[in-house]
């Protein structure tokens, strides 16, 4: 039993549902009990999808446990193929389901329905909402691949690849799509399928036609590519185009799966455009230069995005870390490269924790980490689900290729202090206007200023809730060393944005060298210390 | 415990009565977990423990459609593997979360224990871990039980079972007390306050709120509490502090002028207040109201509204729109008609009403785009398909969120109904 007060994931037949969800002819029937339904929500309210999951609920309840619920669920099976007539059905228990035993499969496939039966068996209570997907793709796409294959050989034809892994309320997987498909045939790849989003039964099919795939989303998209690389002969992409550097790496690994690597074109002319590129070198970007970030998210996302961090916008990893468990390794291998060792966990009140003690400059993470840096005053962007109705913005805004690199850029960028607004700050802090509470002018007058350790209340879906929290716990008081009140007050005179970085180094020092009382001078010591 | 999901047999035909048809099939409601979300802050120093899976958690924080984050009152015991294959002892592993939770949050005074369909399904006592963990942590913190499984109890119904755990902990109110009125059923702050002047403003003194703002100041219960109910869905609540001695006012429930009025004098009656005064109290806040309501009328006067089951404040809402904003109804859900608690409801719904109980969804769809109604009532899953198919919604999860009880939410309440059909027609300018 373990206390969770947030998950970051949902259980895994949310993932299944997902993947139901994505596709435009394949429904779900669940042995699951009132209450279930709750996940409509997810993609109608959170991804504002006009239309409901294609999903049915059995729906039972207490008093049918002693009696048949197996029967009810063959009735909602047979009435979901009546009213829906779909291509195919996936069938499964949600947690409760799972524990009455009731085998969905075996009576789903006893109905002898004339779609293809695709049974799903996902571990309650051991899995989660990635994995639910992940295998979901996985046995669709093994019920519906038919056995062998009969490609020709590359040369002389077009190449042609799939894109697997995109689901419904994914990160912005809807336009990552349209980027990498419009890159790889910009390429000269055809692309053959795209599954499971807006995929059919049909397309699924057709998988086996393409020479390779391409992986965007490995949390939901590997299992499945394996399983074609050993029985249908196509490899699969392991860069993943995120940043302009990861684009090129996947450009490189693209044409050489293509048959592609003798083309004119070099890999540098690519970039040659990439604005997110030239900004990056730009002056104006100097004052990004080491600036201390955390990154936290699903592996693929947190992996890539510190790789970007690092790489193309100079800045300083200080923590890297993930709650897909699935993919621990991956991240210890990534969180290596920056000397670091890596945070994998599902307790967000363990990254809290470590937010708290690297006090970065800025975070990169979900709708979790969001809050987290709301509430210590950190900048913080969102780069992995879990998501908020807000993470589905109206506008094209893809992650992946050279547009989303560029979408990294401005989304990362804003919420810091801009290079001269930063240096005024610093050197002007007496000025009654450059008070704590002031956000940055570029983020307008109407900006909350920081609410560091206040109430609030945030929307996940975009109604009107009058819930408002009390009690946020303080900020743990600095230990061991104690503070002389001039150096306190000289520590005030520090833009709020650096206080945080600043009173943490000097705690440090102090420890270090057993001071028991700060005074300026130690701040100025440390700050000597410290100093780059 | 609460029951099963109770359905009544068929209605008998009564001529005046409203048909009620009762059916099944998939529900697209919340369970009643989900009443954590508001129980948790009105209950100031409680902590709300759901022992259930993951399941259960991403509910709770899917459904509110809030992320409150500071530490919320609230959490899962979420139930992995371990536990199901006896490896572990539920129970020890359950004291330990438990401690784990009180060490972490000094401030609670009262813990539930909430039981979830995973729970009640494996037949995990949380009674007797209740009384277990009361022993421990006795005097700092008191353990009660509640399930608010989606086999059990249907959103709403979800706060009955949280009272209900809590009327055999209230005091014993001394014999022969003077008459006291307690309010059952969760109201904002605000609406609490006003209603508790109105009230006090009749020379009602001793009013009490249940259930109270802080968990250790209980109302005393006994043979001289009379109660009124707040919320429609108190039935077993109800049926509780009956018996313990106090006794239930009929009336309807204070939503909109007409409730709210006929709410306030089925206590002005018990307590003897006049007429006179009962006008003089009651008028100033009545006038401003119907006048407000007065004014939103025409946006909403003819037009046709159709109900999803939700709340089973249902009921209560069609009475208000149709008698005081002169809508029509449609078909009204409610996910359990208690014919008892409604019957003052009932008899003011007007004739040909049409009921359902229960539900079963793709049905019920259908009837909808028969009937073709100017504006739906409906849960979170429904309303943007139902936009996207040209019907105007409004959220019923919004009708428990708002203060939206006594004469000054009256309007309020009406805005709620008016703002959907009004955007639609400013965004199709």
């Amino acid at each position: 039993m373990q206390l969770t007060l947030w998950t970051y994931e949902g259980p895994p037949h949310v993932g299944a549902m997902r993947v139901a969800t994505a596709m435009t002819d394949v429904h779900y029937v669940l042995h699951a009990p009132q209450g279930d339904t709750y996940a409509d929500l997810l993609f109608t309210m959170i991804e504002r999808l006009p239309r409901r999951p294609p999903v049915t609920y059995t729906t039972f309840q207490a008093r049918d446990l002693g009696g048949d619920t197996a029967e009810l669920f063959k009735d909602a099976a047979r009435d979901a193929h009546e009213r829906f007539k779909p291509a195919a059905m996936l069938v499964g228990s949600s947690c409760t389901a799972e524990l009455i035993q009731d085998d969905p499969g075996g009576l789903a496939l006893a109905l002898n329905l004339p779609i293809p039966v695709v049974p799903l068996e996902l571990p309650a209570y051991q899995r989660k909402e990635n994995f639910g997907a992940s295998e979901t793709i996985y046995h669709l796409v093994r019920a519906l691949v038919p056995a062998g294959h009969s490609r020709t050989a590359l040369e002389g034809r077009q190449a042609s690849c799939n894109i697997l892994g995109p689901t419904a309320l994914g990160f912005r997987h809807r336009d990552d799509v349209k980027e990498i498909r419009a890159l790889l045939e910009e390429l000269g790849i055809r692309v053959n399928v795209v599954a499971p989003l807006n995929a059919s039964v049909a397309d699924v099919r057709r998988l086996a036609e393409a020479d390779f795939n391409v992986v965007l989303y490995p949390e939901l998209g590997r299992t499945t590519a394996q399983w074609l690389e050993r029985n249908c002969d196509q490899p699969f992409t392991k860069t993943i185009p995120y940043g302009v550097k990861g684009t090129l790496a996947f450009i490189q690994e693209v044409r050489d799966l293509a048959g592609l690597n003798h083309s004119s074109k070099s890999l540098a002319d690519y970039s040659q455009d990439s604005r997110a590129k030239w900004y990056a070198q730009s002056v104006d970007s100097t004052y990004l230069t080491g600036k201390r970030v955390f990154v936290f998210g699903d592996a693929t996302h947190a992996i890539a995005a510190a790789q970007v961090a690092h790489q193309e916008m100079g800045f300083e990893v200080v923590g890297l870390g993930t709650y897909s468990r699935e993919f621990a390794r991956e991240v210890r291998e990534a969180a290596k490269l920056y000397g670091l060792e890596a945070l994998i966990t599902d307790d967000y009140l363990e990254v809290e924790d470590a937010v708290k003690a690297l006090q970065p400059e800025l975070l990169l993470g979900t709708q979790m980490e969001r809050h987290i840096a709301k509430r210590l005053g950190v900048p913080c962007t969102v780069i992995s689900a879990p998501m908020h109705v807000q993470d589905f913005p109206a506008r094209y805004a893809p992650q992946m290729g050279f547009e989303g690199a560029n979408v990294l850029f401005d989304t990362w960028v804003h919420p810091l202090m801009m290079g001269l607004e930063e240096h005024l700050l610093g050197m002007f802090r007496e000025d009654f206007e450059f008070h704590d509470g002031a956000a940055a002018s570029h983020l307008g007058s109407g900006h909350a200023a920081v609410p560091q350790h206040t109430p609030e209340t945030v929307s996940l879906a975009p109604m009107s809730s009058t819930i408002v929290v009390g009690n946020s716990p303080q900020p743990e008081a600095s230990n061991e060393s104690s503070w002389a009140p001039e150096a306190e007050k000289e520590l005030k005179k520090i833009p709020f944005f650096v206080r945080g970085k600043a009173r943490r180094n000097t705690e440090i020092f102090a420890r270090e060298r057993g001071v028991s009382q700060i005074t300026v001078e130690t701040m100025y010591e440390a700050k000597a210390h410290f100093s780059r | 415990m609460s029951p099963v999901i109770p359905i009544l047999p068929e209605a008998s035909a009564c001529a005046s009565s409203p048909a009620v048809h009762t059916e099944r099939g998939q529900r697209e409601v919340f369970c009643g977990l989900t009443g954590i979300i508001w129980l948790h802050r009105k209950i100031q120093d409680a902590f709300f423990l759901v022992v259930g899976s993951r399941t259960c958690a991403h509910l709770i924080q899917s459904a509110a459609g809030v992320m409150i984050f500071a530490e919320p009152r609230f959490g899962t015991a979420i139930i992995d593997e371990r536990d199901l294959a006896g490896l572990a002892d539920a129970n020890e592993e359950l004291d330990k979360v438990v401690h784990k939770l009180l060490t972490r949050r000094p401030d609670i005074r009262t813990l539930f224990l909430v039981g979830s369909c995973p729970s009640e399904v494996i037949k995990l006592d949380l009674s007797r871990a209740a009384e277990r963990l009361s022993r421990v942590h006795n005097p700092a913190v008191r353990v009660l039980n509640y399930s608010g499984s989606g086999i059990e109890t249907t959103f709403t119904q979800g706060e009955d079972a949280c009272l209900q755990a809590m009327v055999p902990v209230l005091p014993s109110l001394a014999p022969q007390s003077p008459k006291r009125l307690l309010v059952v059923g969760t109201l904002a702050d605000i609406v609490e306050d006003q209603l508790r002047r109105l009230l006090n403003d009749m020379g009602i003194e001793r009013v009490d709120f249940f259930p109270p703002r802080n968990s250790t100041h209980l109302p005393d219960i006994g043979a001289d509490t009379v109660f009124l109910l707040a919320q429609p869905f108190l039935a077993d609540t109800s049926v509780a502090l009956i018996a313990r001695g106090a006794q239930r006012l009929p009336a309807p429930f204070p939503l909109g002028v007409e409730g709210t009025t006929a709410w306030l004098q089925a206590a002005a009656s018990a307590f003897g207040v006049s007429a006179q005064v009962f006008e003089q109290v009651t008028q100033a806040p009545k006038q401003r109201a119907m006048a407000a309501l007065a004014r939103q009328r025409p946006q909403l006067e003819g037009k046709k509204i159709f109900f999803f089951p939700d709340s089973q404040l249902e009921i209560p809402l069609a009475r208000f729109l149709h008698r005081e904003l002169g809508m029509t109804l449609g078909e009204i859900g409610t996910p359990y008609l208690h014919r008892k608690l409604m019957a003052e409801e009932l008899a003011w719904l007007p004739e040909g009403s049409r009921i359902t109980e229960g539900q079963h969804v793709e049905n019920q769809l259908d009837r909808c785009h028969a009937e073709a109604p100017d504006l739906v009532v409906c849960g979170l899953g429904l309303a943007n398909p139902l936009e996207a198919q040209g019907l105007a919604t409004k959220w019923a999860i919004e009708l428990v969120f708002t203060p939206i009880q006594g004469y000054e939410q009256a309007p309020d309440l009406a805005e709620l109904f008016c703002r959907p059909l009004r955007r639609r027609i400013k965004l199709a300018a």
